[in-house]
């Protein structure tokens, strides 16, 4: 909200120190966006008259310009071309400095002196025009006259406040002038606009009005104007409503504009002898019912909108015939617009239901000043003041204006809120001991009022303060305005401490770990973003229903991502095309999985949390994809085997035969498998690496590349359930040395590796220390469609040295197991 | 060539086609049927000479006819043999993963680096652990119970649209959202502890949010934001200014202090917006903090008597404060990243600076 200081000026004192203003402002919760200082520099600038111009030989952009500014004739060097002699323009002379800080000094061009610099309205920093010289037609302008005086330009402080939502008394310039003078202790100027010349018949005679439903329009007032005359409005209508950021439109317009921007208060002025049958008619629209608004667009009205409870309420203004003629609180309609043949308006100054605004101006994607006002909520007390404020204004260029007397319903003065508020509640809510006399010295001069009683304030609301709510909730919007009159930054601070310590989860823990393991293999960490495009689970073939956001601003973020996969991989492609090396990435994170398809979570929703919603599942997710030079499916195994270790998992197992799950989708067909915990058989995730078809869709820069992956669902590997974890029991130690010899089997390429050292584990029993495949040989020797697997067993025990008799227990054992599987010793 | 005599190619071709048993054998068929002196084209040259137009007409869309049958043939062909291929280098490659060696295993002799972001995550939680707060994580995907309404902001209330929020089909129209604060874990905590009894609460919550927004130098659609909520006996606003300040010094540094300054959320009251010391200026004013020598960092308040009655506590036994700000905005601070944007690039170069 554009505020003028000089406007601010009009209610109390205020002193020219912008700054100590601009923190007093922010201080009090009214946030200062922006500082706007105008008509400053504009001291030296001067009216000039052109005498003469002449060409400059060599030149075809400037000319010489003789001009005379009150001390004799004076050569300029100008670029303009829209003026001629005799006309008047302003002169920045030699030693003064223009708005911005540009200074001007004598210079010589193409052999001509110039003696200063002939301004367009830009340079002067006022206005946009810069097409040519700001030609001056006002008849004080004579030459050496100071330009501020020629345009009545006064400096002028604009703020620029961001007011908030629980501040509907400071959406006006009187407002914001109470709450300031209140915290700098001025005395504030609320003067009675003074009467206009009345008209014998009351409004009440001259017009029908009904407001039909009450809840939407709880005050409505009318006043009829005649002897109106259409024209501009004075100067300093036009200068303030556009240092506050609005156009003048025509006095009538004007002096609403201005009422809304000093009061807050919005009104409508119609032009009476537009309005069909002489009434008005407030209402909820019908269905389907149509206006054309102001701005000449077809708004068709009472149609429920998409957001949540919304029932396509719109409030409308008929005429007496009951057809519509505006929208209350937005814009009025075309049918009754001002034009310059009104010479009698009908003035409406309403309370609207602030909530059934905001959703109409909502689903009607119409925003207006006055909407801005009425969905914060408006004084319902202040439509006289209004009403009588526009008329003061009017009158200032309607001589003959004469207003009947103005008719409001109901016409009892709105009911002010009473909050009970314990003195005690607003120390232990402050942490700040304030007397009586303090309290009243905050709240009174805003409006409020205070009595005590035994420990507790009866604090009277203004009717300006709408955000105040009734009962218990409302002490704390009271106790709120104390604190923020007295002001935060002066309540003292306390170190709060408590007993509890503070901690993080195991599963925050478990996160922490598994990121660092991975960045001691060279993996950064990643941030792609959870939306995806509406191709993405296509583009992975997950044959699953997607998540779909209703309103995406992009199709290219129109869906929740079901794989960390796609984002990883697309950033990588990036990396590899920008000549990086070492190219390791990892993101830890949510996928989404469709309620339909999930295990699903519940989630109370709907008006009041009354119903229940199925959630999608939230799994957090670790994908890591290895494209470095040399990477491939082994050393995402050997990834998974350091990030299982350092977990303490035991009995991870990687199962290649189950391929029809979505969590392999996107991967290698021959070269990937699912991580299962052997005891519990729960799928922990996946490793291998990427499918080349899916990897080179995803990025061309892949294409060729054996690309590793290795991806954790970490809800599980958390959940001893699922995942088993190491015992935090110490064993002990043999003392005793590890005997170590080497086996190697032939086994048929059919059955997996893992199957036999599983076999030989079992077999070697308790004596077994360690069991590791040290190489595999496939070629002459041994026969095609088997390989040859080494493996090297540690054995041990507690008590002894184990002696041969032992190993060959063992090896016989080994022997045996490892028939069993179709494997020979070879 | 006559008619028949182009079907009777047309014919062979096809066969030709289906013998094919590698896709380079293919190439050599569709070489040949595009040569220049290729039947189909010297039937088409030969059209040329047909002065019927009719007869011209009919026999064009013939020899077309025969044409496109041969490259249908080729592509049907191709996609066969592609699958072959394919299926054949796949078992090829197959590779048992239970047969990788101990020894396996070849990875870069440089570390990785943290995404900044997580970085500036774990210190925060860091310094919110030592002041005592247990670190709660919650859901992405909300409803508009526990994003809005449970937090004052009943369907309608204006302050809606400060949130510009990312709604998904699921359930009833504008119900199932993704979250765009963390705030709705303040209900979620809440509720649980009055089921568990086990108030008071000091929590702080980190986590990714969403908002509807194009991304710009200070803006991402999807954001990360940590929250802090203690609910307990006695607390005061002064107790809020206090944690404030003793965070903002001991995570910013401390000649970087805190203040407060009114502001408005349906969930806290009083509330506050707070702003920290400019960490460009040191406080001597800049443009970044438009010579203030403030910067805003985020908004806090004590919670709103509407929040404890919509999860059943008594605002007359229980107070407490709330705060939130963004995390990926103190990274940027912290860091002076002039772009929010290249915090989702993850191009290694502005990683490995971190």
């Amino acid at each position: 909200m554009l505020t003028p200081l000089s406007w601010l000026k009009d209610f109390a004192d205020f002193p020219d120190d912008a700054d100590l203003l601009r923190a007093t402002l922010d201080d009090l919760g009214l946030v200062v966006e922006g500082v706007d200082v105008v008509g400053d520099g504009l001291r030296d600038v001067v009216v000039a008259r052109i005498d003469e111009i002449h060409p400059i030989e060599g030149a075809d952009r400037v000319r010489r310009v003789v001009i005379e500014a009150g001390d004799g004739p004076l050569d300029i060097v100008c670029g303009a071309t829209n003026f001629a002699v005799g006309d008047f323009v302003p002169l920045a002379p030699v030693g003064s400095t223009l708005p911005g800080g540009f200074d001007i000094a004598r210079r010589k061009m193409l052999g001509v002196t110039s003696n200063g610099m002939l301004c367009s309205g830009r340079e002067l920093g006022l206005g946009d025009d810069h097409e040519g010289l700001m030609i001056l037609s006002d008849p004080k302008a004579e030459p050496g006259v100071g330009i501020v005086d020629v345009l009545g330009i006064e400096r002028d402080v604009i703020f620029d406040l961001a007011i908030e939502g629980n501040r509907p008394d400071a959406w006006c310039v009187r407002g914001v002038a109470r709450d300031l003078a209140a915290r700098l202790g001025l005395q504030f100027r609320d003067e009675a606009p003074s009467t206009v010349a009345s008209s014998p018949i009351p409004t009440q005679q001259l017009l029908s009005a009904e407001v039909r439903d009450t809840t939407l329009c709880p005050r409505l007032g009318l006043s009829v104007l005649s002897g109106v005359r259409v024209t501009s409005s004075p100067r300093f209508i036009i200068d303030r409503l556009e240092k506050a950021g609005m156009r003048a439109i025509n006095n009538v317009v004007d002096a609403s504009n201005y009422v809304m921007l000093e009061l807050g208060q919005p009104t409508h002025p119609y032009d009476l002898e537009r309005i069909e049958g002489s009434g008005l008619i407030v209402r909820a629209a019908s269905r389907g019912e149509t206006l054309v608004t102001l701005d000449e667009h077809e708004r068709e009205l009472g149609v429920a909108g998409k957001s949540l409870g919304d029932q396509g309420i719109d409030i409308v203004i008929c005429d007496a015939t009951d057809t519509v003629i505006g929208l209350a609180g937005l814009m009025g309609g075309v049918s009754s617009e001002i034009s310059e043949a009104t010479t009698s308006v009908l003035l409406e100054a309403a309370s609207f239901d602030p909530i059934t605004v905001m959703r109409t101006s909502r689903r009607l994607a119409l925003r207006s000043e006055a909407s801005a006002r009425f969905s914060k909520g408006t004084d319902p007390a202040i439509l006289e003041i209004a009403m009588a404020r526009f008329a003061e204004l009017l009158a200032l260029s309607c001589p003959d204006l004469s207003m009947a007397e103005p008719w409001v319903q109901p016409n009892d003065t709105p009911a002010r809120t009473v909050i009970e508020v314990p003195a005690e509640r607003i120390a232990s809510l402050l942490g700040l001991n304030l007397d009586q006399v303090e309290i009243a010295s905050l709240l009174e001069p805003r409006g409020f009022s205070l009595s005590e009683s035994d420990g507790v304030y009866s604090v009277t609301v203004p009717t300006n303060r709408g955000d105040v709510r009734g009962g218990a909730r409302g002490i704390a919007d009271v106790i709120e305005e104390i604190a923020r009159s007295y002001s935060y930054s002066k309540i003292p601070r306390h170190q709060l401490a408590w007993p509890e310590p503070g901690a993080v989860s195991a599963r925050q823990r478990m996160r922490a770990t598994l990121r660092d393991v991975v960045l001691g293999l060279g993996g950064s960490e990643a941030w792609t973003s959870s939306l995806v495009d509406s191709g993405e689970l296509a583009l992975l073939g997950i044959d699953e229903p997607e998540i779909v956001v209703t309103n995406p601003l992009t199709e290219g973020e129109s869906r929740l991502r079901r794989s960390l996969l796609p984002g990883l991989l697309r950033s990588v492609g990036m990396n590899l095309e920008r000549q990086q090396d070492d190219v390791i990435l990892f993101e830890i994170g949510a996928v989404f999985v469709h309620p339909a398809v999930s295990s699903g979570r519940w989630a109370r929703a709907g008006s009041q949390g009354g119903s229940e919603v199925a959630m999608p599942d939230e799994v957090d997710t670790i994908t890591v994809v290895f494209a470095h030079d040399g990477a491939d499916a082994t050393t995402a195994v050997a990834a998974l085997r350091m990030l299982s270790d350092s977990l303490g998992l035991e009995g991870v197992e990687i199962d290649q035969k189950t391929r029809r799950t979505a969590e392999l989708v996107g991967l290698h067909p021959t070269r990937s498998g699912l991580v299962r915990d052997r005891r519990t058989g729960v799928a922990l995730g996946v490793v291998g690496e990427i499918d080349p078809q899916t990897a080179s869709r995803i990025t061309p820069a892949l294409s060729g590349r054996r690309v590793g992956i290795l991806s954790l669902d970490i809800g599980r590997l958390g959940d001893t359930a699922k995942a088993t974890r190491r015992s935090e029991l110490a064993q002990v130690v043999s003392r005793f040395p590890s005997s170590i010899f080497d086996m190697a089997f032939v086994l048929a390429d059919d059955v997996v590796a893992g199957d036999l050292a599983k076999a030989l584990t079992a077999a070697a029993g308790e004596l077994i220390e360690s069991l590791s495949l040290f190489d595999v040989y496939r070629g002459p020797g041994v026969e095609a469609g088997s390989r040859s697997l080494a493996f090297r067993l540690k054995l041990s025990a507690e008590d002894r040295t184990l002696d041969d008799t032992d190993i060959t227990a063992v090896r016989d054992a080994c022997i045996a197991a490892a028939r069993e599987l179709g494997a020979t010793l070879r | 060539m006559s008619e028949i005599d182009l079907q009777d190619h047309v014919d062979l071709v096809i066969a030709e086609v289906a013998r094919a048993e590698h896709s380079r054998d293919l190439d050599a068929i569709e070489s040949a049927h595009k040569a220049k002196n290729s039947p189909v084209l010297a039937a088409r040259r030969a059209l040329g000479a047909v002065t019927d137009e009719e007869q011209r007409r009919e026999l064009g869309r013939r020899i077309q006819g025969c044409s496109d049958a041969i490259t249908a043939a080729i592509a049907a062909r191709r996609e066969e043999l592609s699958a072959i291929e394919r299926e054949a280098s796949l078992a090829s490659d197959a590779l048992d993963l239970t047969e990788v060696l101990s020894s396996a295993g070849s990875f870069p002799s440089r570390r990785g680096h943290a995404h900044v972001v997580s970085k500036t995550r774990a210190s925060l939680e860091d310094v919110f652990v030592a002041m005592g707060f247990t670190i709660k994580e919650g859901p992405e995907v909300e409803t508009d119970w526990y994003n809005f309404e449970a937090l004052n902001l009943p369907p309608g209330h204006p302050a809606r649209d400060m949130y510009d929020t990312m709604y998904l089909d699921l359930g009833e129209a504008e119900t199932v959202l993704m979250r765009t604060h963390t705030s709705p874990m303040q209900i979620h905590l809440l509720e649980e502890a009055v089921a568990d009894q086990s108030l008071p609460l000091h929590v702080a919550i980190p986590g990714r949010c969403y908002r509807l927004d194009t991304p710009d130098a200070r803006h991402l659609p999807v954001f990360h934001q940590v929250e802090g909520l203690v609910v307990d006996k006695g607390i005061t606003f002064g107790d809020l200014a206090g944690v404030i300040e003793t965070f903002t010094a001991a995570y910013f540094g401390p000649d970087i202090h805190s203040r407060l300054r009114p502001a408005y959320f349906p969930f806290t009251e009083p509330s506050a917006e707070f702003e920290i010391t400019c960490t460009i200026c040191r406080g001597e004013g800049c443009r970044t903090c438009s010579k203030t020598g403030w910067i805003e960092l985020g908004g806090c308040g004590m919670i709103d008597p509407a929040v404890f009655d919509a999860v059943g506590i008594d605002a007359t036994e229980w107070s407490g404060f709330a705060f939130g700000f963004g995390i990926d905005r103190c990274a940027q601070m912290r860091h002076s990243i002039a772009d929010m944007r290249a915090l989702i690039e993850n191009d290694l170069r502005f990683s490995r600076q971190f």
